[in-house]
């Protein structure tokens, strides 16, 4: 199974397995054994078309193990198509996808027990609760039964779940069901986390306690890539970022890199263009 | 404004006809079959007109009050199937009450069924031209009938929106049609025999239904045809007053549904209670298994499928007594087996896009068959013994009990080998988990019966050894034919189960993102 192109140093990673999640500390901690490379994700050459539409362009791009990544792009960008290949959502017309040197595409179920995913656009087993959903991804990663209720009791708790534990995430809202989809990617200690537009429609409060747990999840070792639309947020919460526009990547390095004293709005207008200063067709302005 | 509405109307229909051309050979189907039955019962009317005034008024009535009837109970128990104008989703705009009734009226009057019901309401015209005062009223109160139809149907949707809002109703409501769908053969063959039997009380019928809301509108010209002036004037006023009585209802419902929002049923249990999750073996395919058996108790897509359950031994008693062959009703655990078996034929569809959590999580491709099957297997295999032992104790047929066993586990074994295999290759439109059941999903229809169709003859195929063997055991009476059914039965239902596990567990994980790819398509249709 194993394939010589995976050239990565360091070798195979392990598949992260039974850690506890760290005593009682609130952040979850990526499991101890499986960084091993300095690349947490290395992204070749990925193509995607979608009939005629380009949608990402041999996009390539490596996020260092133990940064916090931010991927940001105008809309239709390719954000979402490149973050779907990255995990194995998504077949690639070309190129490949390495977590830690374990080629997504050539060894999937090692390297997906590597990730932690959460995507947007796709729906959730809706007709479960709360607690029955992530209790439910903890076991498809092969914890143990007294393994998962623990983990899914501290990450209910962390997230401010407790009360919709027993609810069907089917009658939760928006945000709610942003913050559950992310305890199920949180739940096997992954040694990289991988989210697309995590922050969409969650309340300031959550919000700012999903930054915290994220925060704490990197300073253990932990990598995280976020896309994002919000540049203030990027800016503030992440060291490095990419600029995706067209299915390409315009700018990456660390967030200081690319603002380049500017701010990273500006930067990302600037890059990417299409900024109008018009003040609005004149009929809009009279009310 | 309300032009406005009515264009949005026509819109809708043009762009959801245009987005995939089966839709449209669909409808093209269904407009033969609407107009020719429209053909019909218009040149039926026109007929009428050369017949007693006695039977004319009474097949007019008859077919008026069902027509009624039609229109007002089809919003009860099919949810969801005409949103293009939800009032839900008009609150947004600066509307009066008055327009948008208008709006709303209109646009169910130039809907398929409404024009269709116009026309067919027109030919009444006809059937009364020989009496030009009763031909003046059928036109007028032909309009009154199709106002009280459409907007009859109008509050009746109101009305039922307040109950939608509880998820939980919407799902069950979808859920209690297909019973009378399914049983409609017998109730038809039960309906005809009751009708032939009393056909000179039809006309009484008719009388009696001519003084009710559902009635009077068509009874009017029928009455002034033979010169009752007072009968039809009470009739009119009836008629009348049942509009105004719908006009006001409708507006009151209007009114409360448009300023509540689809509350959810918040069901809830306590923390810490997982459910199946805490009784199944802690594993992939235990947690599969687990997350498919809750699924069956809290989604009506599956529930629906157990329907087959109390209705193949009904159908089979109601032949066993036509064909007056009693042993018929033996044949209830097999076929339970069979038709269950293949329930989940195309299982990662009702998933939708949430099969992105097996495909993102890397669940092994046999976890996901084993948990599936072993879900189906928990309800099928006690339901399939109860269906195969409890008619053999009425019956008596206890030396035919191995051989019906061995057809039964054949059956389902069998059955499930072929979905394990199934579910891994076919992607197939469903309605998404909450729509109506009722509701077929948009390209479905063609190809789902086709790929459904494979799959029951494949099913088929598999049992034919065992079947043969069954046959053997009755032509000659033989309990030994009877024994080796049971034994071929389950070895080779067993060897199918285990081929087909790990056929399906290969494509699986071939195909998990690609299926993922075509159930995101899919979602984009629904």
């Amino acid at each position: 199974m194993s394939d010589p192109s995976t050239s990565a140093p360091g070798g195979v990673p392990v598949a992260p397995a039974g850690r506890p999640a760290v005593s009682s500390v609130s952040v979850p901690a990526p499991a101890a054994a499986a960084p091993s490379t300095d690349v947490a994700l290395q992204l070749n050459g990925l193509s995607k078309r979608f009939g005629d539409k380009v949608a990402v362009d041999s996009l390539s791009l490596s996020v260092p193990t133990g940064s916090f990544y931010g991927l940001v792009g105008p809309n239709g960008a390719g954000k979402t198509t490149t973050l779907s290949m990255a995990t194995g959502l998504l077949r690639p017309d070309a190129g490949q996808s390495l977590i830690h040197g374990v080629d997504m595409w050539r060894e999937a179920l090692k390297a997906k027990a590597l990730v932690g995913n959460l995507s947007d656009g796709v729906k959730l087993f809706d007709r479960l609760t709360g607690e029955q959903l992530v209790t439910y991804n903890g076991l498809l990663f092969g914890l143990d039964r007294t393994e998962v209720a623990e983990r899914v009791g501290d990450l209910l708790k962390l997230l401010d779940l407790e009360s919709a534990a027993g609810t069907l995430v089917v009658d939760y809202s928006a945000g709610m069901t942003k913050k559950i989809a992310l305890a199920c990617a949180l739940v096997h200690a992954p040694s990289l986390l991988v989210l697309d537009e995590p922050f969409e429609s969650v309340d300031p409060v959550s919000a700012a306690n999903i930054r915290d747990i994220l925060t704490g999840y990197v300073q253990n070792g932990g990598t995280v890539i976020v896309s994002s639309h919000v540049m203030d947020l990027v800016q503030r919460m992440c060291d490095h970022v990419a600029v995706v526009a067209h299915g390409r990547v315009l700018v990456a390095g660390t967030v200081d890199e690319v603002r380049g004293g500017s701010t990273l709005e500006d930067r990302f207008v600037e890059l990417v263009g299409g900024r109008t200063h018009a003040e609005g067709p004149e009929w809009l302005r009279r009310s | 404004m309300v032009a406005a509405l009515v264009r949005l109307r026509f819109l809708v229909l043009r762009n959801s006809l245009k987005r995939s051309p089966w839709q449209l050979v669909a409808v093209i189907i269904g407009a033969i079959y609407g107009v020719g039955i429209l053909a019909l019962a218009v040149a039926g009317l026109i007929a009428l007109g050369f017949a007693p005034v006695e039977l004319a008024s009474t097949i007019v009535i008859l077919a008026g009050s069902a027509l009624i009837l039609g229109w007002i109970v089809v919003p009860l128990v099919a949810f969801g199937i005409e949103q293009t104008l939800d009032p839900a989703r008009l609150v947004v705009f600066p509307l009066s009450m008055r327009q948008l009734m208008l709006g709303l009226t209109l646009t169910g009057i130039l809907g398929v069924p409404g024009i269709v019901t116009s026309i067919a309401v027109l030919a009444t015209v006809a059937t009364w031209i020989r009496e030009p005062l009763a031909a003046v009223a059928a036109l007028v109160t032909g309009v009154i009938a199709v106002l009280i139809c459409v907007i009859g149907s109008r509050t009746m949707a109101a009305l039922s929106t307040s109950l939608q809002s509880n998820r939980r109703f919407r799902e069950i409501g979808g859920i209690l049609i297909f019973i009378p769908l399914i049983l409609i053969g017998p109730v038809i063959a039960g309906i005809s025999r009751g009708v032939a039997a009393s056909a000179e009380g039809l006309p009484d019928i008719a009388r009696a239904l001519s003084w009710s809301p559902l009635g009077a509108p068509w009874s009017v010209p029928a009455d002034i045809a033979i010169g009752d002036w007072l009968p039809a004037l009470a009739k009119f006023a009836i008629a009348l007053a049942t509009l105004a009585l719908l006009l006001v209802v409708w507006r009151r419902s209007l009114a409360v549904a448009l300023v509540t929002p689809r509350a959810s049923s918040a069901k809830r249990v306590a923390r810490g209670k997982t459910g199946l999750f805490g009784v199944l073996p802690a594993s992939p395919a235990g947690a599969v298994a687990a997350r498919s058996l809750t699924y069956w108790r809290r989604d009506p897509r599956y529930a629906r499928q157990l329907i087959i359950v109390p209705l193949v031994p009904v159908l089979l008693w109601f032949y066993s007594n036509n064909t007056e062959i009693p042993w018929l009703v033996n044949l209830t655990g097999p076929l339970i087996a069979y038709f269950l078996a293949l329930a989940i034929y195309a299982d990662i569809s009702y998933d939708g896009t949430a099969f992105a959590t097996h495909v993102a999580d890397g669940v092994r491709g046999i976890d996901d068959r084993i948990g599936r099957v072993t879900a189906l297997a928990v309800i099928a295999v006690p339901l399939v013994l109860l269906g195969t032992i409890i008619p053999v104790a009425f019956t008596g047929a206890w030396g035919d009990l191995p051989m019906l066993l061995g057809l039964s586990a054949g059956a389902l074994l069998g059955g499930f080998g072929v979905v394990s295999v199934s579910s891994a290759l076919i992607i197939v439109p469903v309605p998404q988990a909450g729509d109506n059941p009722f509701k077929s999903a948009p390209g479905a229809g063609f190809t789902t019966a086709l790929v459904g169709f494979a799959a029951w003859g494949v099913s088929l195929a598999l049992l034919i050894p065992a079947a043969l063997l069954a046959v053997l055991s009755l032509v000659f009476s033989s309990a030994l034919f009877g024994w080796l059914t049971l034994l071929v039965g389950v070895v080779l239902g067993a060897v199918f189960l285990i081929v087909g596990l790990r056929i399906g567990a290969a494509q699986f994980e071939r195909r998990a993102p690609d299926i993922l790819t075509r159930l995101k398509s899919l979602r984009g249709a629904a």
